[in-house]
């Protein structure tokens, strides 16, 4: 059962081989047993979830309309990144700032995944703010990846990721601001999707950078990812960048043959920084690709060494802006002395962030203010737009750009935590996607260093996903790195 | 890339967040790293470029002017550090 494809969970439950109480009592009891040592989840509420479960296996949704997707999900249990508020569950993104907050209502990809039947296992482990590559600035403690402890699972998603790896939740969400859906894929072995910006509502996702952030699917498979997708885009009013854009189907494309598709690779992906398992297994993804029909050129993307400094300027900017809201009056921590309402905030701001939300907080101030603004703000916005017109410019080329998702499999606790330049660059190939607003999904792709797990990154054209999603499910109809698991996980 | 302690100083009051005279200094040394990575955007000519804010072109929205929303003060205050009578409280600002 753990390892059943969404589909296959949904046919159990809709020929009644299972309820979902069962389902979701299956998982807690997996959670219970393999989370303490994992640490990829922060809240689990055995009660509330027993209780949603429950109300749907008597709500008819199971197994009803076979054809429709979003009563296709119905009684599966997922897991929520803790960026998503979530009525009556403490939702924390990761920091001391929010950890006794216990969210008045539900974000729109919540309420979608609710309204599908999906029933939630808890809420997930993550770096603080969503800032983060390993995990590490949680103030929850670091998730340890399930294919080797003593390694990080990536971040800013590594609580989700660590969870699907682990085989603790069949599906979760995930947010993607530079990198943090795919890179934690990639580390964890499995596959996860970041939507073009504005298909997937914000509201009620805490905000990191509202230019960057998307919400996305982690899985172990893109059949899997295109189901979830499917119930969690659409319009919704309460985000000004939501776009309104017809529904779609996001399995639609999966069986589609890939004879004719044409791959981009850009040069600057494939040069050095790259570690030579990782390049090992990317060429042999491509080689399969080949095989499949689809065939390779390159491209160039030129811009894209400038894509890390240039998303360290506009992130942290928005950062700075978006986070000025935790001031310790309304809601959150809030220090327990200070002289006056100026030292109450810079106290309590002091007190309740940790050291790399600080920092991004101190850069995004500086970066915005009086004669810095214009130097660092705005030439870092007209290089995004340098970075946007190269993708633009190489998918006059190529249906769908592919390359390594990381330039190295999981690395250990420690390792980058002391440089947060060396951190930075550990989402070199994933940034530019958000910067230019693409698509980008990473899939597993074959072992690497130390056995641990290697990710293909696929970036598609501007509302390219059900392309994106048929490139990955051909390639794991042919593969079988996806359905691995880390040693211990039974 | 220079940045001095008085910098630093002027940041953190920008930011609203306290630090010690022990954390300015490890704070200014990360700082000057950050900002001598980000310093190569210097060297790219932009003339003659629009600045991008965001990647895809929306239009603000117009809504009918109505009441959406319903009255949650309480669930809200609920979560406040500090509220009496309906009212979010803080240190006295004025005299």
């Amino acid at each position: 059962m753990i390892n059943a494809s969404l589909k296959q969970l949904a046919a159990a439950l809709a020929e009644k081989r299972i309820s979902a109480v069962e389902l979701a009592t299956l998982f807690l009891d997996r959670i219970e047993r393999l989370n303490p040592a994992l640490n990829a989840f922060i809240t689990i509420d055995r009660e509330k979830t027993l209780a949603q479960a429950r109300a749907v296996d008597v709500s008819g949704k199971l197994g009803a309309g076979d054809t429709a997707q979003r009563s296709l999900l119905a009684g599966i249990p997922l897991a929520h990144k803790d960026i998503f508020c979530t009525e009556g569950w403490r939702t924390t993104c990761g920091s001391k700032m929010l950890a006794n907050f216990v969210s008045p209502y539900d974000a729109h990809v919540v309420e979608k995944l609710a309204a599908a039947g999906m029933v939630t296992l808890g809420k997930l482990n993550m770096d603080e703010f969503a800032m983060g590559s390993s995990n590490e600035t949680s103030y929850f403690g670091a998730v340890k990846n399930p294919w080797d402890r003593a390694r990080v699972p990536g971040g800013s998603s590594g609580g989700s990721a660590a969870a699907i790896a682990a085989r603790l939740a069949p599906a979760v969400t995930g947010t993607d601001t530079g990198g943090s859906i795919r890179q934690p894929a990639a580390l964890c072995g499995l596959t996860g999707l970041k939507p073009t910006y504005g298909v997937v509502s914000r509201y009620g996702m805490i905000a990191f950078a509202s230019s960057l952030d998307q919400a996305g699917p982690m899985a172990k498979s893109a059949e899997d990812c295109a189901l979830l997708l499917t119930a969690m885009a659409g319009f919704d009013s309460r985000d000004s960048t939501s776009l309104e854009r017809p529904a779609e189907d996001y399995s639609r494309e999966l069986e589609k043959p890939l004879s004719g598709l044409k791959i981009g690779l850009p040069k600057e992906f494939f040069g050095e920084g790259m570690e030579p398992d990782v390049r090992a297994a990317v060429d042999a993804a491509l080689a399969e690709y080949r095989k499949l029909g689809a065939t390779t050129v390159e491209v160039s993307l030129p811009n894209s060494a400038l894509s890390v400094p240039a998303y360290y300027v506009i992130a942290p900017a928005e950062a700075s802006s978006n986070l000025s809201r935790f001031d310790g009056v309304r809601y959150g921590y809030r220090a327990p002395e200070y002289s006056d309402l100026a030292d109450m905030y810079s106290k309590t701001r002091a007190q309740g962030f940790g050291a790399e939300v600080k920092r991004r907080i101190l850069i995004g101030s500086y970066v915005l203010s009086h004669g810095y603004y214009d130097a660092y703000y705005l030439q870092a916005q007209k290089i995004r737009r340098l970075i946007a017109a190269d993708f633009s410019a190489a998918f006059g080329e190529c249906d769908v750009i592919m390359g390594p998702t990381a330039p190295s499999v999981a690395f250990a606790f420690g390792a980058k935590s002391a440089d947060p330049v060396q951190m930075y660059l550990s989402d070199i190939y994933t940034i530019s996607t958000n910067l230019a607003g693409l698509p980008g999904m990473s899939l597993p792709c074959g072992f690497g260093q130390g056995g641990l797990p290697v990710g293909l990154q696929i970036i598609g054209r501007w509302f390219d996903e059900a392309r994106m999603l048929n490139a990955a499910h051909q390639y794991q109809r042919v593969t079988d790195w996806h359905t691995r698991l880390p040693e211990g996980v039974q | 890339m220079s940045l001095t302690p008085n910098d630093v100083a002027r940041i953190a009051l920008l930011s609203r967040i306290e630090l010690s005279p022990a954390e300015a200094e490890t704070t200014r040394g990360q700082l000057i790293g950050i900002l001598g990575f980000i310093e190569q955007l210097q060297a790219v000519d932009t003339t003659g470029i629009e600045p991008l804010a965001h990647a895809v072109d929306v239009v603000q929205r117009l809504r009918p002017d109505q009441v959406t929303e319903s009255d949650r003060r309480e669930a809200f205050q609920a979560l406040a550090p500090d509220v009496e009578n309906g009212l979010y409280l803080v240190p006295k600002v004025i005299e």
